[in-house]
């Protein structure tokens, strides 16, 4: 079974790079997401991947064959589009045997691998029923079981759930992963969708502007983001902007605005004095009702109150005026109200801090 | 004032009972004037047919021409297809910035008068001085093989335009879902493409099968009495007719029978492509043939676009121009192009009969424009119901697909029943409506189709009335499709031969004169005095110079319409 490698891909329109100098490995039966904006080069890396476009620099490799000079059709993958892509003058059914068709499998055996895809997939009846008289996630299952029964080991999906309502999607998402690690495949999976990417992967690429920014577990990338960009991504994230006041060897004392003192460890040595952000996680604060300063507390004043059902999202504002987000359980905690003081403390090993962006933080972030 | 004018519009459009007059109109005018009159002209006179069984071998001759003209038909449809297909594919999918100008190319028999074309491809193949000097002897006489590389050549930029339209429309995802299942280019072209755009290939045959079948001038041209088909034969027995060799019941009766048989298995012929077209499937073939692999990849394509580029230069461009030649030798001489500018001796006539082609044809593009408008509205909008839709979009084909000298005859014995003494000039207004008409309604409903219901919806819900709906959301929208499709009509009505040799005796327009002038040089017809080889070139060559330019002012408008 394959894995996939590209090494300094590169690939123009004009004068702007979708893609810039990438360079991945993905292992042997790995199920791996590209996560990104819109427009970050996610779907060109798996176009290239594919062979649907040429890259202008670069090499691909899939198992330990150099691919990028070859055509999709020798490359042996499976592809599952966005809109499906499903046949519309063929049956459901004719659409399923259109690879092992085209690949000369015997009549018995192509037949044979059908059913086991549709199987797979959970789908055995409206067959004989025509793409535009199938449902979104018929539709769906239609095109894996396609891609799945050509008999291909790598298989690359570019957002297969997005034309689908929310419901079926969350469905489909984890029936796409046991099918892929059932067969062992190794699957390239393109979303948007950071919640769907991390529940469904073994390993996350985060891409922005035709770079990768991160590669990891989805653990890795929630506890551990290598930068302002996915702290802000992947999951959600208060960024506070300071001065680094004090290094004291692994921990630095930054003062925020208007002098509120607070410390972070310094995983990335910035010096002192040198501007700074800190993005801490709403959900590794504590926050307790009335003032109470202690060392590294927030002390502000609850500003909105929004019922996510099992969470409360508070918004904060703090005495230094920054505005500060917390998320706390509903179920089993008592309730505050809008208006009360409130001081939030978090764990400093919880906190990351990073230089502050020499473009500024809101375009850091920007999608 | 004008806007006093969009407010009176505005209000009255929303008033429902001179909404639906409009469109009754519209309905009316429509089977009153160009459906019905055709029908009854030849009904009224089915009973002139007894004529023909007299004589046996006019019958003959009769059946004769028209199978001719239904095999050639069949048989340059399907080449157009078979060499139409790949140059289309290179236009559409190719990268070359040369495309455009190709893509220009191809259109351009299109637009040249058919009269004009018939000679310049009579020149090249035929005469001293043209491919077959090359060869030392004629390399292809006057007569059916000439007949067949005329309507090759004429109804091949039909079958490129709607092939490539419906290329550019298609979703490249399909193929793209086929190269990943392991079908290389060809085996994806023939298994998923192909069948999906067959819509397009079956009506690019049916299109050029119905221009074929329609051909009167270039044909009698290129015939030159030696081959028959429909359209020759009914127009020689109008000749034979008018020089008093066949009296007025034989030309009757040989001319309905004719015209009945040319429409009635047209319009079989027809229905039979649309009931079994859809059927007709490009062979699955089990598993991969290695040669479309091989066939699928640079060299194999770089030859097939090669030979596609060569055919239609050889054969399509080249002969279709070759006029010109004899044009610029005519200018050459130098006391010729001072006639023409002065419109000294034949040259009078020839800017008179010109002027007479563009004013009948901007009248018939005007009231094509007004009258096709609301039938377009009608049939994508099914205001009046699906079903009444759907029965005016296949009725809006008939004159499309009836051959039009007899079209031609059959409106001049209807208007003729009906109104003692109608004026020629009315009657080539008729005869041309017809005929053009089907044209802009399906240009127009095809840019209508393009409009996001959603849109109009939107504007209405935020008060607009409907006259107000279709001048700020349709007509911007469309308005360039309009333009397209007054275009298309104004240079099918300019090109039209066979319906104005039928209805009119007295009036000439470009493309009979041109047919009256060839004759004259090469003794098929009366002599006229002044006319020779070099002067019909040149009036070929200004048709086809004036016919080039309107195609450009289509291509800068429409690709202003994209940007």
């Amino acid at each position: 079974m394959p894995d996939v490698r590209v090494v300094n891909l590169t690939k123009k329109y004009g004068k702007v790079y979708a893609l810039d100098n990438v360079s991945l490995t993905i292992h042997d039966q790995e199920y791996f997401s590209l996560l990104g904006p819109s427009g970050c080069g996610k779907t060109t890396l798996l176009r290239l991947i594919a062979g649907l476009i040429e890259p202008d620099g670069g090499e691909i490799y899939i198992g330990d064959r150099r691919v990028d000079d070859d055509p999709p059709e020798d490359r042996d993958i499976g592809f599952v589009f966005q809109t499906f892509a499903l046949f519309p003058h063929m049956t459901a059914w004719s659409n399923v045997l259109y690879g092992p068709k085209v690949k000369n499998f015997d009549a018995k055996q192509a037949e044979t691998i059908g059913h086991e895809v549709l199987e797979l997939v959970k789908l055995n009846e409206r067959l004989s029923a025509y793409p535009s008289e199938l449902s979104g996630g018929m539709m769906q299952r239609i095109a894996v079981a396609r891609a799945l029964a050509a008999g291909a080991k790598t298989l690359l999906l570019d957002e297969p759930l997005g034309q689908l309502d929310a419901k079926v999607r969350n469905e489909i998402r984890y029936e796409i992963r046991r099918m892929a690690k059932d067969l062992k495949l190794t699957a390239i999976h393109v979303t948007h969708d950071q919640a769907e990417a991390m529940s469904i992967s073994d390993r996350i690429a985060v891409m922005k502007k035709g770079r990768i920014v991160q590669i990891g577990t989805p653990q890795e990338l929630y506890m551990n983001p290598n930068s302002l960009f996915v702290a802000f991504f992947i999951g959600e994230s208060n960024f506070l902007e300071g001065y680094i006041a004090k290094t004291e060897g692994k921990l630095a004392e930054l003062e925020l605005r208007q002098g509120l003192k607070i410390k972070a460890i310094n995983e990335r040595s910035i010096k002192q004095e040198e501007r700074v952000v800190l993005a801490i996680r709403p959900e590794t604060c504590e926050m307790k009702l009335g003032r109470i300063p202690s060392e590294n507390s927030l002390i502000g004043q609850i500003d909105k109150i929004t019922f996510e059902g099992t969470v409360i999202r508070y918004e904060v504002r703090l005495d230094n005026g920054d505005r500060f987000v917390i998320n706390r359980p509903s179920l089993t905690e008592a309730w505050v109200k809008t208006g009360e003081p409130v001081t939030i403390t978090f764990p400093v090993e919880k906190a990351h801090l990073f230089p502050y962006p020499e473009a500024g933080l809101a375009e850091e972030i920007r999608v | 004032m004008l806007d006093k004018l969009w407010n009176t519009l505005n209000t009255l459009s929303s008033k429902k009972p001179l909404k639906y007059t409009l469109y009754l109109s519209a309905i009316a005018v429509f089977i009153g004037i160009i459906l019905v009159p055709p029908i009854i002209g030849i009904l009224t006179k089915t009973g002139s047919v007894q004529n023909i069984f007299n004589e046996p071998a006019l019958m003959d001759a009769a059946l004769g021409a028209i199978a001719n003209s239904f095999i050639i038909g069949l048989i340059v449809s399907a080449l157009d297809l078979l060499a139409g297909v790949p140059l289309a594919w290179f236009i559409a999918r190719g990268k070359s910035r040369w495309l455009t100008v190709l893509d220009t190319l191809a259109d351009l028999p299109f637009v040249v008068p058919t009269a004009a074309l018939g000679y310049s491809l009579l020149l090249f193949w035929s005469s001293s001085g043209g491919i077959s000097d090359l060869f030392g002897s004629t390399l292809v006489s006057p007569g059916w093989l000439l007949v067949m590389i005329l309507h090759f050549t004429f109804s091949f930029p039909v079958v490129v335009r709607v092939v490539v339209g419906s290329l550019l429309d298609y979703k490249m995802e399909y193929e793209r879902a086929s190269r990943t299942l392991g079908a290389p280019p060809l085996t994806a072209a023939r298994t998923v493409t192909f069948p999906i755009i067959k819509p397009s290939l079956i009506a690019a045959f049916t299109l050029a099968f119905a221009r074929s079948l329609s051909e009167t001038g270039a044909t009698f041209i290129v015939a030159a009495g030696v081959f028959l088909n429909g359209p020759v034969f009914i127009q020689t027995m109008r000749n034979e007719f008018n020089s008093g060799a066949i009296s007025e019941a034989t030309f009757e009766g040989a001319t309905v029978f004719a015209s009945i048989i040319l429409i009635t298995v047209s319009l079989a012929i027809f229905a039979l492509i649309r009931l079994f077209g859809q059927k007709f499937k490009l062979p699955f073939g089990h598993g991969l043939p290695l040669f479309e692999k091989k066939l699928s990849y640079r060299k194999a394509e770089l030859t097939r676009n090669t030979i596609a580029i060569v055919v239609f230069l050889a054969i399509i461009l080249t002969p279709s121009v070759f006029v010109a030649l004899p044009a610029f030798q005519a200018i050459a001489t130098g006391p010729t192009l001072i006639e023409v500018a002065t419109g000294t001796g034949i040259w009078a006539s020839y800017w008179q009969s010109l002027t007479l082609s563009y004013i009948l044809g901007a009248i018939v593009t005007v009231l094509g424009i007004a009258l096709g408008l609301p039938m377009a509205i009608l049939i994508t909008r099914k205001t009046f119901g699906k079903w009444l839709s759907a029965l005016l979009d296949t009725l809006i084909n008939i004159p499309i697909i009836v051959p039009s000298i007899a079209l031609g005859i059959s409106l001049k014995f209807f208007w003729q029943g009906v109104v003692t003494g109608i004026p020629e000039f009315l009657l080539l207004v008729f005869a041309h409506l017809s005929i053009t008409y089907p044209y802009f309604v399906r240009s127009m409903s095809a840019a209508m189709e393009r409009i996001n219901l959603e849109m109009e919806e939107a504007s209405r819900t935020l008060g607009a009335k409907p006259f107000m709906v279709f001048r700020s959301i349709v007509w911007p929208l469309t308005k360039y499709s309009i333009l397209s499709g007054a275009i298309i009509v104004f240079t099918r009505s300019v090109s039209e031969t066979g319906a104005t040799l039928a209805v009119a005796n007295q009036l000439q327009t470009a493309p009979v004169l041109i047919v009256n002038w060839v004759n004259s040089v090469r003794g098929a017809g009366a002599v006229i005095e002044g006319v020779n080889a070099l002067n019909v070139g040149l009036a070929c060559g200004l048709l086809i110079l004036f016919s080039f330019i309107i195609l450009l002012v289509l291509r800068v408008l429409t690709r202003k319409g994209k940007t």
